[in-house]
C-alpha cells in the first residue's frame, strides 16, 4: 500500500499493480509514439495511471508533453505501441469516447466558453435532462444548484454561477474544470499545465485540488514544466525530452534536485553560470546560481547509476 | 452534515462584499436584446409622434406583417449566427424553396401539397449542403454560402426559364391543394375589425420555440458553445459538426416557410427575386443583438430587430417621407446596434 514499497520494476512492468491490488493498470501506455508526416512527435513512452495516484509528465516545451495527453484525450491517435484502459487495448477516435472511457482532460486552455455562464460550462456536452421525446429540455435549476454545490465542495466560493465564466481569475477556472471532471465521474483526470500561467498563491491552491482530487481516488496525470510543482503532489514521474521518455522514476527513487537536474541538465545550468558571471552580474546571484549547479550536477550523477531509467 | 454546511457558507458568502446585489434593471441591461429594445420603442415613438396613421390598428397589422416576413428567416439566422457561422445564401434559398414547389406541382400537374413538401426536403437539403461543406472543409462560412449563393442564383433562373419557358413561374392558383396551402401560408385573421396575416403568428410562435430550444434544451447550449468557442464545445464532448449542421438546416426550414409564404400570396415567383434579402436577415439578427463572432445573443434579439426594420420600412411611408432615406436609416442602425453590441462583449469578457 506504501507508495515507497513499489519498485522501479513492477511500475514498468504491467503485472499486479502493487498500489491498489487490481490485476492491471486504471491506464497504461506501452511504448507509445506519434509522428506527423516525417516529423516524430513522439516515440516509445512508457507509463501507467492508477487509482488515487497522480503520474506527473515533465518536459521542456516541445518536449511531447501537449502530443501525449493529446492522445489519451483522444484528439490525436497514436501510431506506435499500446494504450490500455483496465488491461484493455484502447484507440480512441474522438475525445467523447476517451470520456466514455473515463478519461477527462482539464486543457492549459480550460475548454470553456468565456460568454457562458459558469453552470452552462459545467454541464456542457453532459447536459441533465428531463421531460420526454420532443419535450425534452434541461434541468436548469438542478444544473445550478449541483454546481453551486460542486464548487462549495472543492473549497472555491462562487459568487454567482450565472456570471459568464470569462470574468473567473485564472485559477477559479482551472478550478471549475477540476470540479467538472471531478463531478463526471472521471476516473482519470488529466491536467495540462494547470499552474502554468498562475500566480504562486493560485498555483498552491490548484495543488490542493490535485491532492482532493487524487483522494477521492481518480488516476490524476499532471502535465507540468515546473519540478517545484510536480514534486510535492506526484507519485510517479515520467520526463520527456524531444519527443523521448528520459526516464521514469517513482518518487522514492528520486529526489526534487535530481528531478531538477534531469529536466534542466546540469551542464545547461552550469553555463548559466557562467555566463551570468562574464555579464558581471551581482556577485550574490551568481553564487546562488553556482551553489545549485554544483548541488545539481552532484545529485544529478548518483541516481543515473542507482536506479535504471526506462528509455 | 458538513456536506449542508459546505453548502450553505458560499450561499451566504453570494451576499457578501464582493457582490453588491444586481437590481433588477441592471439584469435587464445584461440581456442581448436590449440595445435593440431599447431602439425599437424609441423608434415607435418618433413614428408615432410624426404620423398619425402609424398608431392606426391597420396600419400596425401591415407593419407586423412586413416584420413577420424577415423576422421567420431572422429566427433562423440569428440561431446560425449565435452558433457562430452566417449564412449569405438565405434570400435566394427563399426563392429556391418557393420555385421548387411551384414548377414541381405545375410540371408534373400533382397536388400542390407534394411540391410543398418537395420544397421543404430541398431547403432542408440546401442547409445541409451548406452545413457539410461547411464542417468538410472548414472554410469560412462567409466562402461557402457565398458560393452557394450564386449558384442558386443561377439555378432559379437557369432552371425556371429551361422548365417554365420564362422568368416566372407558371401561376398555379387553378392546381389542387392551393387553396388549402394558402389557407395555412398565407392567410389572415381578423382580430378587433382588423386583418392580420396568419405570417405574424407563425413568426411570434417561431421565436418562441427557438428562445425555448436556445435557453432551456441541451442543443441550446451546444449552439452557445460552438458558436462561443468551437475548440472548447468539441473538446468537452459537445457534436459540434451535428450542430452546426443542424443549425443551417434550421435555416432552410425557415426559409422554406418563408418560400411557401411568398408562393401562395402571390401564386407566382419570379425566378430572379430575393437576391440582397440575406443582408436584411443578418441585419435583424445584428440589430437584435446576435454577435457576428458568435456565442452570443437571442431569438428574441432577431425578432425585435426584424421589428425595427419593419417599422422603419413602413413608417417612413406612413410619414410621407422619400423611401429613398430608408437604406440611410437602416445602416445607421445597423452601426449603432454593432457598437452596442462591441461594449456589450466587452463587459462581459474583461470586466
Amino acid at each position: 500500500m506504501n507508495a515507497k514499497q513499489i519498485d522501479q520494476q513492477t511500475l514498468l512492468r504491467n503485472e499486479a499493480d502493487p498500489l491498489t491490488h487490481t490485476p492491471v493498470h486504471l491506464l497504461s501506455l506501452e511504448g507509445v509514439g506519434k509522428h506527423y508526416g516525417n516529423i516524430v512527435a513522439l516515440r516509445d513512452v512508457t507509463m501507467a495511471v492508477d487509482n488515487g495516484r497522480v503520474t506527473c509528465v515533465l518536459g521542456d516545451n516541445g518536449a511531447g508533453k501537449s502530443t501525449l495527453i493529446k492522445i489519451i484525450a483522444g484528439l490525436h491517435q497514436h501510431d506506435e505501441g499500446a494504450l490500455q484502459i483496465m488491461g484493455e487495448e484502447r484507440k480512441f477516435t474522438s475525445p467523447r469516447e476517451a470520456l466514455d472511457a473515463g478519461i477527462a482532460t482539464v486543457y492549459q486552455d480550460l475548454a470553456v466558453v468565456p460568454l457562458m455562464p459558469i453552470w452552462r460550462n459545467f454541464f456542457l456536452g453532459s447536459e441533465l435532462t428531463t421531460g420526454k421525446g420532443p419535450f425534452q429540455r434541461m434541468d436548469v435549476q438542478a444544473m445550478k444548484d449541483i454546481t453551486k454545490k460542486e464548487l462549495a465542495d472543492m473549497g472555491i466560493d462562487l459568487r454567482d454561477v450565472e456570471q459568464p465564466i470569462g470574468q473567473l481569475s485564472g485559477g477559479e477556472r482551472q478550478c471549475v474544470a477540476i470540479a467538472r471532471a471531478v463531478y463526471f465521474g472521471a476516473k482519470v483526470l488529466i491536467l495540462d499545465e494547470p499552474t502554468a500561467a498562475l500566480g504562486v498563491k493560485q498555483s498552491g491552491v490548484v495543488l490542493r485540488y490535485i491532492l482532493q482530487a487524487r483522494d477521492r481516488g481518480l488516476g490524476v496525470i499532471f502535465i507540468t514544466h515546473n519540478p517545484h510543482h510536480a514534486f510535492p503532489v506526484g507519485d510517479r514521474f515520467l520526463l520527456l525530452k524531444r519527443g523521448k521518455s528520459i526516464g521514469y522514476y517513482d518518487k522514492k527513487d528520486i529526489s526534487l534536485d535530481e528531478l531538477t537536474a534531469q529536466m534542466a541538465g546540469g551542464a545547461e545550468l552550469a553555463e548559466l553560470a557562467h555566463e551570468l558571471e562574464q555579464l558581471g552580474g551581482h556577485g550574490d546571484v551568481v553564487k546562488e546560481v553556482q551553489a545549485e549547479v554544483a548541488d545539481v550536477t552532484h545529485s544529478a550523477e548518483t541516481p543515473r547509476e542507482s536506479s535504471p531509467r526506462h528509455a | 452534515m458538513t456536506a449542508t454546511n459546505t453548502l450553505k457558507r458560499p450561499a451566504a458568502a453570494i451576499k457578501d462584499e464582493r457582490i453588491g446585489k444586481r437590481n433588477p434593471l441592471q439584469k435587464l441591461l445584461g440581456r442581448p436584446e436590449v440595445g435593440a429594445l431599447v431602439g425599437a420603442i424609441v423608434l415607435f415613438i418618433f413614428f408615432a409622434s410624426v404620423s398619425q396613421t402609424f398608431i392606426q390598428p391597420n396600419a400596425f397589422a401591415t407593419v407586423l406583417y412586413g416584420s413577420s416576413t424577415i423576422g421567420i428567416m431572422a429566427v433562423g439566422v440569428s440561431l446560425l449566427m449565435i452558433g457562430g457561422e452566417f449564412d449569405l445564401s438565405t434570400g435566394v434559398a427563399v426563392i429556391s424553396s418557393a420555385l421548387t414547389a411551384s414548377m414541381f406541382s405545375w410540371y408534373f400537374s400533382v397536388n400542390v401539397w407534394v411540391g410543398v413538401v418537395l420544397a421543404l426536403v430541398v431547403s432542408l437539403g440546401i442547409g445541409y449542403i451548406n452545413g457539410w461543406i461547411l464542417m468538410k472543409t472548414k472554410l469560412p462560412s462567409f466562402i461557402v454560402t457565398l458560393a452557394t449563393f450564386l449558384m442558386l442564383t443561377g439555378l432559379n433562373l437557369g432552371l425556371t426559364r429551361l422548365i417554365g419557358g420564362g422568368v416566372s413561374s407558371p401561376s398555379i392558383s387553378s392546381m389542387d391543394g392551393f387553396v388549402s396551402a394558402k389557407a395555412v401560408f398565407s392567410s389572415s385573421v381578423n382580430i378587433g375589425g382588423v386583418d392580420v396575416k396568419n405570417t405574424v403568428f407563425i413568426w411570434i410562435a417561431l421565436v418562441a420555440v427557438a428562445s425555448w430550444v436556445l435557453l432551456r434544451t441541451k442543443v441550446g447550449n451546444w449552439i452557445f458553445a460552438v458558436g462561443g468557442d468551437e475548440n472548447a464545445a468539441r473538446a468537452v464532448g459537445v457534436p459540434v459538426k451535428a450542430t452546426k449542421i443542424g443549425l443551417f438546416m434550421a435555416v432552410g426550414f425557415c426559409g422554406w416557410v418563408l418560400g411557401m409564404h411568398n408562393l401562395f400570396a402571390f401564386d407566382a415567383v419570379q425566378s430572379g427575386e430575393g437576391v440582397g434579402n440575406e443582408f436584411l436577415y443578418i441585419i435583424a439578427a445584428v440589430i437584435g443583438g446576435c454577435l457576428l463572432t458568435g456565442g452570443y445573443g437571442s431569438a428574441v434579439g432577431g425578432a425585435i430587430g426584424a421589428f425595427i426594420f419593419g417599422m422603419a420600412n413602413k413608417g417612413i411611408v406612413y410619414a410621407q417621407w422619400n423611401p429613398d432615406w430608408f437604406k440611410f436609416f437602416l445602416g445607421l442602425m445597423l452601426l449603432l446596434a454593432t457598437i452596442v453590441n462591441l461594449i456589450v462583449k466587452r463587459r462581459a469578457e474583461l470586466k
